[in-house]
């Protein structure tokens, strides 16, 4: 365990080293540089190229990328070319939002999808049924249903403020996640032991509750691991609709910006979360279900 | 189970085995209302949007001095914020968005076969190689990189397409890798090649139309997920520009009206979570339909 457990992080940071290349590759690639945004339209020929030595952009591609990986390996993330101030004073303001935003969007998401993937799977009325896997079918887009809610309630408190938000999030996970619940309830339903249980006379709740439901969670723990990236973009889209100062919006806004060292930092941290939503998928799998030895 | 559902099945099944598998796909997706009422009404959207000239004679990109009228005779659903013809906008938009989902769908099947195929076929260094790239490409989070991606040029139709479907790949390659894994063991497989079939025509001949349950069914909900990824580009502003309408834009452009004229923002909205769910549970029914393993 404690073996797969390193070689899987392991794994990870080669993943995370490609896709720092490729991320900042392209956005060598990108017409019009950081220098040319921040000089003005009036600047000189000068101007540009003292503007692009003092954000570093004067040097070629790859000695940029070491120096920033060299940086990173110290924990320094470079300075901001719009704030002008360190990379992780920004991100630091922004991060525990971002991962509040999750963390609140899955327990609501959690919370709904249980009962309602053992109601419409235990259920024998077909209305209950459709209704369930109607609502359940409702994964709502990060954009569409969420505008309206967006900019109606008013601030009271912080807790009130992520109701919102995260009810939102939650709504595109609900949906998938109780139909997994369903089916792999049923099928969980069908096996022997669950007869067994039955037949020694336990109540049908505690049936369901105490003996299916464990196992029936279990594809579930793959599937919100497994989830982390499109969380990341979902949150994204909920923080720009909710003016939620996250990790999303700020990526957003250094993208528009051109600000290369704070979109490197947003973007990799995504690519930490999601990837390591991964590798949480893959260790709870075989922590939940002790037949699956990982090794 | 009571006896009763019992006695039914079994007579099910005594009608499934004189039917052909085609026939009998038809039976049981035929019994999925849900699937098809989904089917029904993306049929009509898709109707409707190829018709948009035809249904509203106004110009979706012309503005008028008619701002923010209210439904009339005219507009059947008003004007916006620059005096353009609402339906007219919504259904020239759903062409944008059905030919991104169509199309970034297409694209995505084609490279998830063409690296999940040889991935599963040839095992060994192939696949350690394409299922790193699979791992990788799975890492990366796709709306921040297709933001990316989309600011560095001004975007059209074709772009959002080959961004989309050039990034939501590995989740189809995946699934073909894991089926072509599997069916490559199995005796017809084993028959073509002692007849001295090529590993092409092995790949292509005996086992790609063996996977084409699950690739429909992947290809399917993929079409949905290339309309909320084009909606969610647009609407940050990166995806269809305008003044071309896309569901996502107008979503944006309606923000600021949210307040006093909500419809802006409700009926694209709506028509984008109308066209998902109808594409998911389509998707939900081909695949009880053709995955036999969930047949009883």
């Amino acid at each position: 365990m404690n073996r797969y457990l390193i070689r899987r992080t392991l794994l990870a940071v080669p993943t995370l080293l490609v896709i720092s290349v490729l991320l900042f590759g392209l956005l060598q690639l990108a017409p019009g540089g950081p220098a040319a945004l921040y000089a003005g339209p009036d600047a000189g020929p000068e101007d540009l190229e003292r503007i692009s030595r003092l954000l570093g952009t004067d040097q070629p591609a790859p000695v940029q990328y070491l120096r920033w990986l060299g940086g990173v390996l110290r924990g320094d993330w470079g300075i901001s070319f719009r704030y002008r101030e360190p990379v992780v004073s920004v991100l630091s303001g922004r991060l525990p939002n971002t991962v509040q935003l999750m963390a609140a969007a899955l327990l609501i998401a959690l919370l709904l999808s249980v009962p309602f993937g053992v109601v419409s799977a235990v259920s024998r009325w077909r209305v209950v049924q459709y209704l369930a896997s109607i609502a359940a079918m409702l994964r709502l887009l990060p954009s569409g249903g969420i505008a309206n809610i967006g900019l109606e309630h008013d601030p009271l408190d912080r807790i009130l403020h992520l109701v919102g938000p995260a009810s939102v999030l939650a709504t595109m996970y609900i949906a998938a996640w109780s139909r997994y619940i369903r089916s792999s309830l049923l099928e969980v339903l069908h096996q022997d032991y669950i007869r067994l249980a039955r037949a020694k006379g336990l109540s049908e709740g505690a049936v369901i509750i105490r003996h299916a439901l464990p196992n029936a969670l279990l594809p579930l723990v793959t599937l919100i691991g497994l989830q982390g990236g499109s969380l990341v973009g979902g949150a994204m889209i909920t923080e720009v609709v909710f003016a939620w100062p996250g990790m999303g919006r700020l990526l957003a806004e250094a993208l528009a910006s051109r600000d290369y060292p704070v979109l490197m930092a947003a973007f990799m941290l995504m690519a930490v979360l999601t990837v390591l939503g991964n590798l949480l998928a893959d260790l709870a799998y075989g922590w939940v279900d002790p037949r699956i030895r990982l090794g | 189970m009571p006896t009763v559902t019992q006695g039914q099945t079994e007579k099910t099944v005594e009608l499934k085995q004189t039917l052909t598998p085609a026939r009998r796909a038809w039976q049981t997706f035929r019994r999925h209302h849900l699937a098809l009422a989904g089917a029904f009404i993306l049929a009509l959207l898709v109707g409707a949007s190829a018709l948009a000239p035809v249904i509203s004679k106004y110009d979706p990109e012309a503005a008028s001095l008619d701002i923010l009228a209210p439904p009339s005779r005219e507009h059947p659903l008003g004007t916006d914020d620059v005096g353009r013809d609402l339906l007219s906008r919504l259904l020239h938009a759903g062409r944008i968005s059905l030919s991104v989902g169509f199309g970034a769908a297409v694209l995505t099947v084609a490279i998830g076969v063409l690296v999940g195929a040889p991935a599963g076929y040839y095992g060994g260094r192939v696949d350690a190689l394409l299922s790193a790239l699979i791992n990788v490409m799975l890492a990366i989070p796709i709306l921040p990189l297709a933001l990316v991606l989309s600011s560095f040029v001004q975007t059209n139709l074709t772009f959002v397409i080959l961004i989309i479907g050039g990034l939501s790949w590995p989740a189809v390659a995946r699934i073909i890798r894991a089926e072509f894994l599997s069916l490559r063991e199995r005796e017809f497989v084993e028959a073509a090649r002692v007849l001295g079939a090529g590993s092409g025509r092995i790949i292509f001949v005996h086992i790609l139309p063996n996977t084409l349950a699950p690739i429909i069914v992947a290809a399917t909900l993929q079409v949905a997920q290339a309309i909320l990824l084009e909606s969610a580009l647009s609407f940050l502003g990166y995806g269809v520009q305008p003044p071309q309408a896309s569901w996502g834009n107008m979503l944006q452009d309606a923000q600021r009206y949210l307040r006093t004229v909500p419809e802006l923002a409700i009926y694209p909205g709506a028509l984008i979570s109308l066209t998902v769910i109808s594409i998911n549970f389509l998707g939900d029914g081909l695949r009880e339909a053709l995955d036999p393993r969930l047949q009883v």
